[in-house]
């Protein structure tokens, strides 16, 4: 398989994975657990959710790590096992992938405010985002994918941490903004023009946002990226905000409205396009069928 | 109140050592603490509180109001306490389940603080059960919930139940929040009400006491 940086480069576009928390909950994992424990008992479940996304077409799949950073792990008395945590999870869905699709390791924050306006210390979490990093490294993912990253700072520490302990190793980074009447920021006051030099300083390989508040905002967003970098983008948007019909909760963005939708984030520069909270393999499998005239394989 | 002004305006700058420091100072002048923590620091806090519901400002600047606000409060609560000033009330708060962001859940915690309130967070990952025995045993008034994802909600539903055959129901009010909840959510699982940000929590809250007045 070619090397994910170099497609980008060529200008072909990727689809990747959708979301993974509800796929976990569907599986089994109760309240109260921490979701990336199952890492260490049910590989099974992992690797099930790895095909689910591959048959449905992605490119790129996401590992369940999200929460893998020690300083993460230890609100569920997990830290000591992250190495393990981390590398299982890369092993199981590069097991299933078996070279058709790259493994990315997710990487997401560590859940603590950093000093001044929180008490942790930045060498703390740098060093919490190292160890995960060193997983990652050792279990040979293709690409890092750190995410949901609402405070740059943060977001800068694991980029660093990620080139120092995975050299050689492509990272992205993506961001979650808030839609305000005077543009987009992250809830620590982080605006996309700041993140996009800043991550690009740091070393990430492609940038861009994840999450946010519906699939139209991601256009934007991935718009105003574009102005201020020339990194390839990806963005990973979630299937809009709830609504109940029914009595039922649903995410209201179709499979056919965000494949529609993928058009456009192609046209506003976007390389890698995936889903967050609420997309599902139908999603995925939507996107991908909608991109097929972009898409070269 | 120039001095109270004082205070609020450092508090609204994060200026922890010398909001407490003029809290001290107004402490000294004999300014009544009720007067002090209403028109000084809960004066400030608002308007952070406002500040950032209309996008001024971010949440880096709430956490330093927040951190001014408790460095004032170690001066003023001993007197509070001694003066028999109770506290405006006691509100139980928490993530109904695991989700990733509990941003949200701490930043309503922050606010409730700084409007007065005594706040019990219980974290994350807040089982129905939980909720109903800590509201019980510290007698809270209200219990806040917080839910990320749709299939963590029902969680909510389960409190109100249990809320009711616990006799908790109408005693203790019940408000919920969180990006897949929505007002019509709360209504039809029996919620007292539906915050959609921190800001809105605070109104809230304080909507529950003036109705009970």
């Amino acid at each position: 398989m070619k090397k994910l940086l170099e497609r980008l480069h060529n200008g072909e576009i990727l689809v990747a994975d959708g979301a993974m928390g509800t796929m976990l909950f569907e599986r089994g994992l109760k309240s109260g657990e921490c979701p990336e424990g199952l890492n260490l008992s049910r590989l099974d479940i992992l690797e099930d959710i790895a095909r689910l996304y591959l048959d449905a077409g992605a490119d790129i799949i996401q590992t369940n790590t999200f929460g893998g950073s020690p300083l993460k792990l230890a609100s569920y008395s997990l830290e000591d096992e992250a190495p393990l945590i981390n590398r299982n999870a890369v092993s199981a869905v590069k097991k299933v992938v078996a070279g058709k699709a790259y493994v990315s390791a997710s990487c997401g924050p560590c859940g603590k405010i950093l000093k001044p306006y929180g008490n942790t210390d930045s060498k703390v979490i740098y060093e919490s985002f190292e160890l995960q990093m060193q997983a990652f490294a050792e279990s040979g993912c293709d690409v890092i994918c750190i995410e949901t990253m609402m405070d740059l700072g943060e977001a800068l520490l694991a980029v660093r941490a990620a080139k120092s302990k995975a050299p050689g190793i492509p990272v992205m980074a993506t961001m979650t903004y808030d839609a305000t009447p005077k543009g987009f920021f992250t809830i620590m006051g982080d605006t996309i023009e700041k993140a996009a030099y800043a991550l690009e300083e740091a070393g990430a390989d492609a940038v861009g946002s994840n999450c946010g508040n519906g699939i139209e905002n991601m256009i934007r967003i991935a718009g105003e990226y574009r102005k201020h970098t020339s990194l390839p983008l990806i963005i990973q948007s979630n299937a809009g905000l709830p609504l109940i019909e029914n009595g039922k909760l649903v995410y209201p963005e179709t499979p056919e409205f965000m494949a529609l939708k993928s058009k456009e984030l192609v046209d506003a520069g976007v390389s890698i396009i995936g889903g967050c909270c609420g997309t599902t393999p139908e999603h995925i499998r939507a996107i991908k069928k909608a991109l097929g005239s972009n898409l070269s394989s | 109140m120039e001095l109270l002004s004082q205070i609020s305006f450092n508090l609204q700058n994060g200026f922890d050592e010398t909001v407490a420091a003029l809290t001290k100072e107004a402490v000294e002048k004999q300014i009544p603490p009720d007067e002090i923590l209403n028109n000084g620091l809960i004066a400030g806090m608002n308007a952070v509180g406002e500040k950032f519901k209309n996008h001024e400002v971010f949440l880096p600047d709430v956490l330093l109001a927040a951190r001014a606000m408790n460095s004032a409060m170690e001066v003023l609560k001993p007197l509070l306490i001694k003066g028999g000033i109770p506290i405006k009330g006691k509100v139980v708060i928490g993530s109904v389940k695991d989700d990733l962001h509990d941003i949200g859940k701490n930043l309503v915690a922050i606010l409730l603080k700084g409007a007065g309130f005594e706040v019990i967070d219980l974290g994350n990952d807040v089982p129905a059960e939980k909720f109903i025995r800590i509201a019980s045993e510290e007698n809270a008034d209200v219990i806040g919930m917080s839910a990320l994802l749709t299939t963590t909600m029902p969680v909510m539903k389960e409190v109100v139940d249990m809320a009711k055959t616990e006799g908790l129901y109408g005693r203790v009010r019940i408000m919920v929040g969180g990006a897949p909840v929505s007002k019509e959510y709360a209504l039809e699982i029996g919620a007292d009400a539906y915050s959609y940000d921190g800001a809105n929590a605070v109104e809230t809250v304080e909507s529950f006491f003036s109705k009970d007045s």
